[in-house]
């Protein structure tokens, strides 16, 4: 294992974790939708309380979901920003030189803030309770839809997969050809940019010969075991319309009423 | 290959500094990788090791058991997470700047170090090492003729790409790379695996060459008890990220019993003669070769 951990699932076992990655993927992408209607403080409310039921629900430590965050204090402290400083308002607070603080633009920056923070959590729910192949089994079956508009939804997720399956395997790779040409003498912490880049090559050749053997040996062992796409394929982990899953659906609906009612206050 | 039975007087490597009588110390290092994470994982726990210039020594385990994390502690590659490592009696740790001394002295050949080369021809992947070691051009040369000298490729394969080489003359170019930078103290990490019988033995026979004729310190990592037995004199079995048995190949494969309880197994012509020795007491136990059996077994027959 390296440090590299793609989608950062959190395995626990809980009804968010259970729930039919296809209602996972519709219901993070209405909660997004519901988020840019709000324009009341309410409406963050509501959508930071329905956020902090479903945290409880799929009993992820509420630590992970804030470490997601730090990831995006740039992006939020420079948007704030912005916001803060040239949103056109009328009711000015403070006034120096060029800096001009209007009451608007505190409105502004604060919106955006707590509708990126929220944003932000929201989505990092959906990639800690489902794991990456549940997402591309996921994707898979909600773009099947468009199949006959030529959407080659069982290819792309089969990429998503196997590009998923082989990142840390390259990853675990590259730590070894890294220190294998360390204990020869490279050296890939010093010098200006184009030593460095220089010094990049020990790696990048042995990495792209080991990816193409890869690459090859994957697809020959596909081909040996019959793969001709999804022609008559089937699911181990068939997925399944239950009660929960309609109950999932109800929820974000009453949600999306919830946050329309804020509209009106 | 003869049997060695006997055990060599360590000599100590011409050139090297004599502030210690050991040329590897280590103090009780142990090593977790990934500390306070999920992941976390104890690789090496508390192990302590004095190993002389000029020593052969085998590293045995079963595969999970912490061979390579412990050997990329002796080139300052993994910092252990407590303990100390001393090469010639100095802590590697202390100096920051003398890192890549201390990966020139002490050579590493990773397992299938064929997938490091990079360089379009042979005789270039080999200059690698020398070159960023910052010498001249001829002496980059001289170094890298000799080191491909001593694993055996002549000059037809100079020129040639690396890919175009067979898997066992791969392997042997890749351990040149080490070599080319002259190092006191070579560790090769499971330099057999994969390879067919044949370019198995030519590597082996290197190995000792090195031993013998260049007077280098090498620490042999394998799983293979026969090759750690016909090759060396002093023996490590590690387990679960401890050493827990240090001796020569006799003591060692006395306690079978318990070799076989961590997946490993004396060689096979040990446990025959040893077989034989119960229904023959003047056959001796102790042998590790098909030839050495053969030779002791014919004696008997022919005195
Ligand atoms: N880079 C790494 N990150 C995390 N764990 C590792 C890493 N390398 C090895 N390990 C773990 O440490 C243990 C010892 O591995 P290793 O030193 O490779 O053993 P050996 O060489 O004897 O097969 C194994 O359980 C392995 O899974
Ligand atoms: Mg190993």
């Amino acid at each position: 294992m390296t440090k590299i951990t793609i989608g950062q699932h959190y395995p626990t076992d809980s009804i968010i974790h259970h729930l039919d990655a296809r209602v996972k993927l519709i219901g993070t992408i209405m909660y997004i939708v519901f988020l840019l209607f709000v324009n009341h403080y309410a409406g963050y409310g509501v959508a930071a309380l329905f956020l902090t039921g479903i945290i409880a629900l799929s009993k992820i430590p509420p630590r992970l979901i804030f470490r997601g965050l730090r990831m995006i204090v740039f992006i939020l402290i420079f948007a704030a920003g912005i916001n803060l400083f040239f949103t056109a308002g009328e009711t000015v607070l403070f006034h120096f030189a060029f800096i001009r603080i209007t009451l608007e633009g505190i409105m502004m920056a604060s919106h955006m803030a707590m509708r990126l923070i929220l944003l932000v959590m929201g989505s990092s729910i959906l990639t800690l309770t489902t794991s990456p192949i549940q997402l591309t089994d996921g994707i898979e079956s909600l773009l099947n839809p468009l199949k006959p508009i030529k959407v080659p939804a069982h290819d792309i997720a089969m990429l998503m997969t196997i590009a998923l399956r082989y990142i840390p395997a390259l990853a675990e790779e590259m730590e070894k050809i890294m220190k294998a040409q360390k204990a020869r003498g490279a050296d890939f912490d010093t010098g200006g940019l184009i030593k460095r880049i220089r010094s990049m090559l020990p790696i990048l050749v042995p990495l792209f010969v080991s990816a193409f053997k890869r690459a090859d040996e994957l697809a020959t062992a596909m081909e040996a075991r019959c793969y001709r796409g999804d022609i008559n394929r089937t699911k181990m982990k068939a997925m399944k319309m239950t009660r929960t899953e309609f109950i999932g659906m109800g929820v974000m609906i009453c949600f999306g009423g919830l946050i329309f009612l804020t509209r009106l206050l | 290959m003869k049997a060695q039975t006997n055990r060599l007087n360590p000599q100590p490597n011409e050139g090297a500094e004599e502030t210690s009588p050991y040329i590897i110390e280590l103090r009780q290092i142990s090593h977790i990788y990934n500390e306070d994470s999920v992941f976390e994982k104890r690789a090496i726990d508390n192990v302590s090791l004095k190993i002389k210039a000029g020593e052969m020594v085998a590293l045995i385990g079963h595969t999970g058991s912490g061979k390579s994390t412990l050997i990329q502690h002796l080139n300052a590659l993994l910092k252990p997470s407590s303990g100390m490592v001393l090469i010639n009696g100095k802590d590697i740790h202390t100096d920051k700047a003398k890192l890549k001394s201390i990966r020139q002295r002490v050579g590493l050949v990773f397992q299938y170090p064929e997938h490091q080369l990079f360089e379009a021809e042979v005789f270039k992947d080999v200059a690698f090492g020398p070159n960023q070691m910052g010498l001249t051009e001829e002496e980059v040369n001289t170094r890298v003729k000799s080191a491909l000298e001593v694993v055996g490729l002549d000059e037809s394969c100079y020129h040639k790409s690396p890919f175009e080489l067979s898997g066992g003359q791969k392997r042997r170019a890749a351990i040149a790379g080490v070599l080319a930078m002259r190092p006191e103290i070579l560790i090769l990490d499971e330099p057999t695996a994969g390879l067919d019988p044949r370019g198995r033995d030519e590597i082996l026979s290197q190995i000792k060459h090195m031993h013998t004729k260049l007077g280098l310190t090498i620490i042999l990592v394998s799983h293979s008890m026969d090759d750690a037995a016909r090759l060396t004199d002093r023996i490590l079995v590690m387990n679960k990220g401890c050493i827990i048995c240090d001796g020569t190949p006799i003591e060692v494969f006395a306690q079978g019993e318990m070799l076989k309880n961590i997946g490993l197994d004396v060689p096979q012509i040990s446990s025959l003669m040893t077989c034989l020795h119960e229904k023959n007491s003047n056959l001796p136990t102790g042998i590790f070769s098909v030839e050495a059996a053969a030779d002791a077994i014919m004696k008997l027959v022919r005195p």
